[in-house]
């Protein structure tokens, strides 16, 4: 195992509270011709190809099909797709050239929140039986976390405003974020947690290049390693987890080496302020280590497309040698229930 | 560098049937994985990864079920991925099971993919029409009759072909406990007598909507070498997709589906399939696709697979039988019926399939498709481990 391989290019779309004039194939299609031009491939070129998107944020049955077809995906390719966040497409991808069988890959991955509410689509992921009749919302979900966080002594609400704050303060220098500069706090969307707690509704599109071992090095010039890269996942019922504690990020960063020395950099994938301290904590991230430099999703939160792009913004700020060791998360699902580690290197200067 | 050997050493699958009100889709997914791993006779400790397929989360209600499915598969803890390629879903959740193996990224995954058509409407699932797109407001059959009509026109079928194909699947799915429709009844005259839905296809020659699910344990070398039963091996694994509409597609045999199958032939090291392979689990949705998919596959000329139908080749007696298990005609849990596909393969070289076993296969192939015939994987699976 372990063949050496690397994020080599990484682009995304403005994120836009809502996109309407433009089809999923419209909003990524620029995306895929502006990753490939950083690496001179074309579509002819990769091994292989994986994307992450989600039927009911289109609404519509196998929309991911339409999404192929703005790949140029002929001759036939090599190809796949997850009903997850593009994150784990990456992970499917980085899987397939660790067999050998390509030598480069293409991931992308978009969602459009606009069309309908979010909060309300999201409750369509609980169990269909016992949790999902009774709609409890995202929103609403998060804030029994942020609650029991407050309560276990974890953070307080000066403190979860500061996080956001800061990350809005640090999406000043990220065109491509929805939600920038001082932004207020805001009132009680679901108490604790207040508008400013909560990531953004919004529409956008990611991808990623990967290549292996000394294509890598053709392709960009200080890749992005994966030194590490695991995921795991928790219980669905929130009753039977430690909501304050996040076990499969800490066991999917062990897994994935994160712990062996420090980071410098981490993209968390962190919704609301209060999964930004449980994910620190869990993490042993201290203040030190800068955390999402980009704004994070709480300046710009794509459904699908966000895990992704924190693999993406770590790897960028490797490839602009603003970071020599950056930790990258993606969760999914309700409350932290899964969650995905990378650790990324940059060859030493 | 050297890939691992990838065996499967269980397979279990539910009985199919049009409703299973007595069980959540929880219940019916464990169902099959615990089958899967009384096959191998191991525990879910043994599991260390999960790889989870199914087709549109509309068909349920429920969007990405992996997450709630999590607790039944036995997945707290491990790592759990859910793969969605439209029809091909099944098969392509085996190649991401199998390369996780065969990266030695794992040593034992549990892979599965299930379909609880009877919580919805799949019909229904599939025609939520969007602005400037063409609706499939009648299901697949409507999609796909015409391109049934342009084999027939290029290839000069007889138009009893489809009917000899419904019958023989349906025969077939008698010898097999877990196929969903059991026609004891069944005769040639039925099938050709049956209603014509979607002009050539008739009645009895499409898939029933099925609840079911089918799991898979595989494992490396050594797991292969502790399993209680023989394990089949795979030879060659592939996955290909092209657009659904564009002008110069041929979809009476798409340039995906014969890139597919030669991939696989050259991991495999096989020339001549119709000579090297010995049956075929093959996904025939309407029964005019075995013809097609004969050629598409490489296992017949172009134009000339309906006459390896019509002179019975393909019957479960035959010199290369196909869907030996009832296939697709017999059994449609959508998500599931790639992995059914592969798993029968399996079944076939292990030597397990019972009454439908196929004396003597010893290499067998696996074949899904999706979408407008534009995604495609397969398996070769064999009896003797790969020789490199």
């Amino acid at each position: 195992m372990n063949r050496e391989i690397a994020v080599v290019a990484f682009a995304q779309t403005d994120h836009r509270r809502t996109s309407d004039e433009l089809s999923e194939v419209e909003m990524l299609m620029p995306v895929l011709h502006r990753v490939l031009e950083q690496t001179g491939l074309k579509t002819s070129d990769i091994g292989f190809t994986c994307s992450g998107s989600s039927d009911y944020l289109a609404g519509r049955a196998f929309s991911f099909t339409l999404a192929l077809d703005g790949v140029g995906a002929w001759p036939p390719i090599s190809e796949s797709h997850v009903e997850m966040d593009g994150a784990w497409a990456l992970y499917e991808a980085w899987v397939k050239l660790q067999t050998g069988d390509a030598d480069t890959a293409l991931v992308y991955a978009y969602g459009k929140s606009s069309p309908g509410s979010v909060r309300d689509v999201l409750t369509r992921q609980l169990d269909p039986y016992y949790v999902a009749p009774l709609w409890p919302d995202s929103v609403a979900l998060a804030a029994l976390q942020a609650q029991a966080l407050i309560d276990a002594g974890g953070t307080d609400e000066p403190a979860l405003a500061a996080v956001g704050a800061r990350s809005r303060a640090d999406a000043v220098a990220n065109s491509h974020a929805q939600l920038r500069g001082s932004v207020p706090q805001g009132e009680y969307l679901v108490r604790p947690l207040r508008t400013g707690d909560c990531s953004p509704v919004g529409d956008g599109a990611a991808a990623v290049v990967l290549a292996a071992g000394e294509r890598a090095r053709d392709l960009c010039e200080r890749p992005a390693w994966i030194r590490g890269i695991d995921h795991r996942i928790e219980a669905h019922g929130i009753g039977v987890r430690e909501l304050t504690d996040s076990p499969s990020t800490r066991l999917a960063a062990e897994q994935a080496g994160a712990f062996e020395r420090p980071v410098d950099t981490a993209e968390l994938h962190a919704s609301f302020t209060s999964q930004e301290v449980i994910l620190r904590e869990v993490l042993g991230l201290d203040d030190r280590v800068r955390v999402n430099p980009s704004g994070g999703a709480l300046a710009a939160n794509p459904v699908m497309a966000a895990g992704l792009i924190r693999i993406g913004e770590a790897a960028a700020r490797i490839h602009r040698g603003e970071s020599d060791r950056a930790l990258a998360h993606a969760t999914s699902g309700p409350c932290l229930q899964q969650n995905l580690v990378a650790v990324l290197e940059g060859d030493p200067r | 560098m050297s890939k691992e050997p990838v065996a499967v050493v269980g397979v279990g699958q539910t009985k199919h049937v049009a409703a299973r009100r007595d069980v959540s889709i929880a219940g019916l997914v464990r169902e099959a994985a615990r089958r899967a791993l009384d096959d191998a006779e191991l525990t879910w400790a043994d599991i260390e990864a999960v790889v989870i397929g199914k087709a549109p989360d509309f068909f349920e209600g429920v969007m990405m079920p992996e997450l709630y499915l999590a607790d039944a598969l036995g997945a707290v803890g491990k790592p759990m991925m859910r793969v969605h390629t439209a029809g091909s879903v099944g098969g392509s959740t085996a190649l991401v099971a199998a390369s996780l193996v065969a990266a030695r990224i794992h040593g034992t995954v549990l892979t599965l993919a299930f379909e609880k058509q009877s919580e919805s409407n799949a019909m229904w699932g599939l025609s939520l029409p969007i602005p400037f797109q063409q609706p499939l407001l009648a299901g697949a059959g409507g999609f796909f009759a015409p391109h049934v009509r342009a084999y027939m026109r290029r290839s000069g079928a007889p138009d009893t072909v489809g009917s000899l194909v419904a019958y023989k699947n349906r025969r077939n799915a008698l010898k097999n406990p877990y196929a969903h429709l059991h026609e004891h009844d069944i005769t040639l005259e039925k099938v050709q007598a049956s209603p014509m839905l979607w002009d050539p296809i008739r009645y009895s020659e499409t898939c029933p909507s099925s609840d079911g699910a089918v799991a898979m344990v595989l494992t490396d070398r050594a797991g292969a070498v502790r399993a209680p039963r023989p394990a089949a091996w795979m030879h060659g694994g592939a996955m290909r997709s092209e657009p659904t509409l564009f002008a110069g597609k041929d979809s009476v045999s798409p340039r995906a589906g014969r890139e597919c199958a030669a991939d696989v032939y050259r991991q495999a090291g096989i020339a001549d399939p119709r000579r090297e392979i010995d049956a075929v689990e093959m996904y025939v949705p309407f029964s005019w696709y075995e013809p097609m998919w004969l050629e598409n596959l490489g296992f017949a000329d172009e134009g000339e697979g309906w006459k390896l139908t019509e002179s019975g080749v393909t019957e479960l007696d035959g010199d290369l039988p196909v869907d030996m298990s009832g296939g697709v005609l017999s059994t449609n849990p959508i998500g599931a019926s790639g992995m059914i596909r592969f798993a029968e393969a399996a079944l076939q070289v292990r030597g397990l399939a019972g009454e439908h076993q196929v004396a003597g296969a010893r290499r067998v192939l696996g074949h899904a498709y999706g979408g407008g015939s534009q995604f495609f994987s397969m398996w070769l699976v064999g009896a003797e481990p790969p020789t490199s």
